[in-house]
């Protein structure tokens, strides 16, 4: 290292001539004397050259773009800006020494290890209650300490597979444990996603300064999972979200790519006979192994809280009965809280014979006089927190009160001072970070890291990096993604080079997920999106039809009686009114409620411009019912817009199981709706009509292929040819049996399932002669259109009842068709 | 009546829901044995399930209930669950409440201090806390300072508490539902027995004090007396009350609904921290969209008084 360039009034002097952090905290780059620490050398002599501003401006640019383009966000609950905010990245990593670093690995995988036994004690035979080592407060008062868990070893007997600490620096220079994450650690996925820009913006100085890898984190973490089922070939692994609106979904989404894996909801999610099972379109799938990120409390409405819609009814059944295995195990929640800490070197002497290695910042739990004694003696120095995550109680630091606000601090522990934990205020640390507002060289940040531990046969290994998260403030000492800030990536450096082997083993593996493994919820959501969207169009057609209609008293009659039948229009209101508010279950705003609904559903699976017509669907039925325009006009743009959605499917969607299903589900609503039209027009007294039949015919946007077909003005028999057995009109009957039947065997053949009789009625066979008496006006002619209308209605109830089949059979999982649990 | 005499009943308790639509799949957990006790004996007990076709496994819970676990996986629209029992229930020792702890000492007896707890006051612990269907709020503190004076014995307040709660709470089926939260009840003054319950259970925990959650049955007629007194409120369907513990006499038994300290006349079938642990049906379909329930409880007197 040539020292000129790092001595005073040298080129790197210079650049750090802004940074100012606070003297009074750790300086994670700079020591006491003001020289650079020897582990930020490498990377400080490299950014600090005479194009330094450049290599910053285009580090941001770059990174700001790679996290767009890999879609990295941040759900924040009640985020005014919206549901996701992007994730806050600063690419100048925090580096710690190879020395430094050996401290946090050890300590962190003892303390997993103790938690560990801490967790099988507190679920099993409570010695450390016995003996008076924990109080009972602790876990009795824990809303994730889950009784029915008690008594229930987890198979492998193992409760923690992934285990997260939460450490800060003191000014003394010493890493403090801050909080233990137990149940189900986030922003491991925000960790690898932040190597992973962060080597491509500063590439040659993550392989020149012996960076070591984080690996494969997730794959060590599958091969732990694997081991937990040993006797089963393949056993399948889920991962459980509670769903989009989670505010880390995009680590659910993101592992689950990573790992292969299924990413489900509980409703995904089956119980039968103790087994869990995966609902997807091939029918249950056996699950062995359940990675969730839904807490604890949240996961079975059968015996934890039953106001939960999340969870799996029964899951807890099935973990009893070793069926099932699930990480981390359920209730270990118990040890997410401050009042933990103080007890820890205790328990660690009496469980392991060991003591702790790696220190808990100072913390009284006020359960105990001397400890409250104390605390209300020093409030001015400590940070007062809830003992229990389900309390209405913000952490709160004493030295910001005064007067009655302070006294009514004090009187609140005094009245209940076991739901308290006062700590040590620790002045965090500070790291530099690039200005954000692209003005040259850093700032400083305070900020605490995120440490990773995971379960393997040889014990807890720590992945060498990690999480580090920056307060949005200089000298802010608490620190939450929820609250604003960013994160940084962890560099830990290595004595000796990686070798390029554990480079190469770094790529991961991308796996895609089997197709039958596809949640049925997602297909059941695709078939829905289906028949809605038919259903609008159709519903829309004959409203528009029928305005067209008004001027002629006899047509309008006939068209308005058929609309009532087929509860299109409410007979309340006449002249129709199509748009009337949602709350009318049958009006055209309720049907694209219903698509817009589907479609939120399936988002992932839908392109982007799928997703803005239906955003511009909505609109269009907020403009129309608030405007006092011509419906008419209305109608005609929105059966345009409908018409787009279908082809932006057929073109954008993937012709899988699930298109299958959703093309299934648009020919069963045209079916039923072109036989319940026909049948309703044909018990008709002036079904005969011209005029009545070119209304018919508009209804079925039939008019121009009836017009260069036949050549006659509209009659009766020659729209029921077109209508009912034209295999090539997408609007006949028989073009839908025959679709349908096709699309039926294609589902048999992928899945290898027995093929699902289909439509049980036949499409009416109608000869020539037949389709000339039907025109007649004599009561033998009355009464072939008569039979003809009731063998409609026939179809329609087959098309229901196939509808009724193919939902019980692949969403829902039950019937006589089921019987893979048995 | 001589309560000095085990008095021996047979109850019939029949639940039947009745759903909307078709109900495809189910999973049901029953708390609807008597379990156990020293004043209590359950000699026979049998359950009739219709539809008959279903899988059942029998276990016991954390807090040493019976709990029948049942799954349903054919569709249908009415599940109807019937049981039989003969229990035998037996006087408990007289106590003079004047004897029991200071309500204050036993705060102190229970929170933690670093040494071994006794067996007793380890178990009390589970039930002093917040539970799910139990808050542990200021507010029930205040509303129950009265029954609290400084150095009462701990039953003396429980029985005080019996008393304000059955007078300032209104008994009235309907007004609340099962998830209705214990803090609306203190607001509104009434409930069925299941809040009466919740409330003095969320006044006592509230002061650290250790009280649990008791589902069972109630005899029918006079209770205090045979021949006088008000009827029992609650018979003819399930009933709940309240556990306190009271040094040195463990668990008493307070009926906040009738106003009584519970005898003979109770049947207990499960305890818990609250109704989440031990109530004595609960469900989780698939289908089914609205139900109606109906539940006829009769509770025969077999042995003469």
């Amino acid at each position: 290292m040539n020292d000129d360039r790092l001595g005073p009034g040298s080129r790197v002097e210079t650049h750090l001539a802004g940074y100012d952090p606070d003297p009074r905290r750790y300086d994670e780059l700079r020591d006491q004397q003001g020289a650079v620490r020897p582990h930020w050398r490498g990377l400080i002599d490299r950014l600090c050259t005479d194009g330094a501003h450049v290599i910053a401006r285009r580090a941001l640019e770059l990174t700001r773009r790679l996290i767009v383009e890999n879609g990295v966000a941040y759900n924040v609950y009640s985020d005014p800006q919206g549901a996701d905010r992007p994730w806050a990245l600063d690419p100048l990593p925090l580096i710690l020494s190879p020395e430094e670093w050996r401290g946090i690995e050890v300590g962190v995988a003892q303390r997993a290890r103790i938690l560990e036994a801490l967790l099988a004690d507190l679920y099993g035979p409570q010695r450390l209650l016995a003996e008076g080592l924990v109080p009972p407060e602790l876990p009795f008062g824990h809303l994730n300490f889950l009784w029915p868990c008690h008594g229930l070893a987890p198979r492998g007997g193992r409760y923690l597979h992934v285990y997260a600490a939460d450490l800060a620096r003191a000014p003394d220079g010493h890493w403090w444990l801050l909080a233990d994450r137990t149940q189900a650690p986030s922003g491991a996925g925000y960790a690898l996603e932040n190597r992973d820009i962060v080597e491509q913006v500063l590439p040659e100085a993550i392989r020149d300064l012996n960076v070591r890898r984080i690996g494969d984190f997730f794959g060590e973490m599958r091969e732990s999972l694997r081991g937990l089922f040993d006797d089963a070939d393949n056993p399948l692994v889920v991962i459980l979200t509670p769903g989009r609106f989670n505010e880390t979904y995009f680590e659910h989404a993101y592992m689950a790519r990573q790992l292969g894996l299924p990413l489900v909801e509980g409703q995904d999610l089956t119980v039968r006979n103790d087994t869990v099972y995966l609902k997807t379109l091939g029918g249950l799938k056996r699950v062995r192994t359940i990675v969730r990120r839904l807490d604890d409390d949240f996961c079975d409405p059968m015996e934890l809280r039953s106001d939960s819609h999340l969870g799996v009814p029964g899951l807890i059944s099935a973990l009893r009965a070793r069926k099932v295995a699930i990480t981390n195990a359920l209730g270990t929640g118990v040890l997410e809280s401050a009042a933990w800490l103080g007890f820890l070197p205790g328990i660690a002497d009496r469980l392991l014979g060991e003591a702790l290695q790696l220190p808990a910042v100072a913390s009284w739990w006020c359960g105990e006089k001397p400890a409250l004694d104390y605390v209300l003696a020093h409030l001015e120095q400590l940070v007062i927190k809830p003992t229990y995550p389900n309390q209405h109680f913000e952490p709160v630091f004493g030295s910001d009160l005064a007067g009655e606000e302070r006294a009514a601090l004090a009187r609140r522990l005094e009245k209940r001072p076991y739901a308290y934990v006062a700590q040590e205020r620790v002045a965090l640390s500070q790291a530099p970070v690039w200005r954000s507002n692209g003005s040259p060289g850093f700032t400083a940040r305070a900020f605490t890291i995120r440490v990773y531990a995971v379960a393997t046969e040889e014990g807890f290994r720590v992945l060498p990096g990690g999480l580090a998260r920056i307060a949005a403030g200089r000298a802010v000492d608490v620190v939450s993604t929820q609250r604003g800030g960013g994160s940084k990536d962890i560099w830990v450096l290595s004595e000796r080079p990686e070798s390029p082997a554990a480079t190469a083993a770094h790529r991961r593996l991308q796996v895609s997920i089997r197709p039958d493994d596809v949640p049925s919820r997602v297909v059941e959501n695709l078939f829905w999106l289906g028949r809605y969207t038919v259903r609008c169009a159709d519903n829309a057609r004959l409203l528009r039809s029928t305005v067209r209609v008004r001027i002629d008293r006899s047509v309008w009659m006939h068209a308005v009686r058929i609309g009532c039948a087929l509860g299109v229009i409410s007979p309340a209101s006449q002249p129709p009114a199509p748009f009337t508010a949602d709350q009318d279950p049958f009006g055209i705003a309720a049907d694209v409620k219903r698509i817009a609904w589907c479609a939120s559903q399936v988002r992932s699976r839908l392109s982007a411009r799928y997703w803005r017509a239906v955003v511009g669907l909505q609109r269009q039925v907020q403009e129309a019912t608030a405007s006092r325009e011509q419906p008419r006009e209305a109608l005609e743009r929105l059966a345009l817009s409908l018409a787009a959605l279908s082809g932006y499917a057929a073109e954008d969607m993937t012709h899988d199981e699930g298109f299958r299903m959703l093309r299934i589900g648009r020919r069963l609503e045209r079916l039923q709706f072109v036989a319940r039209l026909l049948a309703q027009h044909l018990q008709s007294a002036t079904a005969i009509r011209q005029s009545q039949v070119e209304w018919l015919l508009d209804v079925c946007h039939s008019m121009s292929i009836y017009r260069s077909r036949y050549f006659v003005a509209p009659r009766l028999g020659s729209a029921l040819d077109l209508l009912v057995r034209d295999l090539h009109h997408p609007v006949a009957l028989a073009f839908q049996c025959d679709s349908i039947a096709r699309d039926l065997d294609g589902l048999a053949a992928t899945l290898k399932i027995t093929r699902d009789p289909g439509i049980d009625a036949p499409i009416p066979e109608l000869a020539d002669e037949e389709l000339l008496q039907l025109e007649g006006d004599d009561g033998a002619a009355r009464a072939a259109r008569a039979a003809l209308a009731t063998r409609l209605r026939a179809l329609h109830v087959a098309a229901a009842d196939l509808s009724d089949r193919l939902s019980m059979r692949h969403f829902s999982h039950t019937g006589d068709s089921q019987s893979v649990w048995m | 009546m001589d309560v000095r005499k085990g008095l021996r009943y047979r109850i019939h308790h029949e639940t039947a829901y009745d759903y909307a639509s078709d109900v495809l799949h189910a999973h049901h957990v029953l708390h609807l044995v008597p379990r156990p006790a020293p004043f209590q004996q359950c000699l026979e007990h049998t359950i009739r399930i219709d539809p008959d076709t279903y899988r059942r496994r029998d276990e016991i819970d954390a807090f040493g209930n019976a709990v029948t676990h049942l799954e349903f996986e054919h569709v249908h629209q009415r599940l109807e669950v019937l049981t039989q029992m003969e229990v035998e229930v037996h006087p408990r020792p007289k106590v003079f409440a004047g004897h029991s702890m200071p309500w204050e000492r036993l705060c102190e007896e229970l929170a933690y201090y670093g040494g071994y707890p006794t067996r007793e006051n380890l178990e009390a612990c589970r039930f002093r806390h917040e539970s799910p269907y139990v808050r542990v709020k200021q507010e029930f503190t205040d509303y129950s300072a009265e029954c609290f004076p400084a150095d009462a014995p701990i039953m003396e307040c429980a029985d005080a508490l019996m008393v304000k709660l059955n007078r300032e709470l209104k008994y009235s089926p309907g007004a609340t539902t099962v998830g209705t939260p214990v803090r609306e009840v203190l607001k509104h003054r009434r409930g069925v027995c299941q809040d009466f319950a919740h409330l003095m259970i969320a006044c006592l925990r509230s002061r650290g004090l250790a009280a649990r959650y008791v589902s069972g049955y109630l005899r029918e007629g006079p209770m205090r007396d045979a021949n006088a007194g008000p009827a029992a409120v609650g018979a003819g369907a399930s009933h709940a009350w309240v556990a306190v513990f009271s040094p040195p006499f463990g668990w008493l038994e307070f009926d906040p609904t009738n106003d009584v300290i519970v005898g003979t006349g109770h049947i207990a079938v499960a305890w818990g921290r609250d109704f989440g642990d031990v109530s004595p049906l609960h469900g989780v379909l698939l289908g089914g969209a609205d139900h109606k329930m109906e539940v006829s409880v009769t509770v025969e007197t077999l042995t003469p008084w």
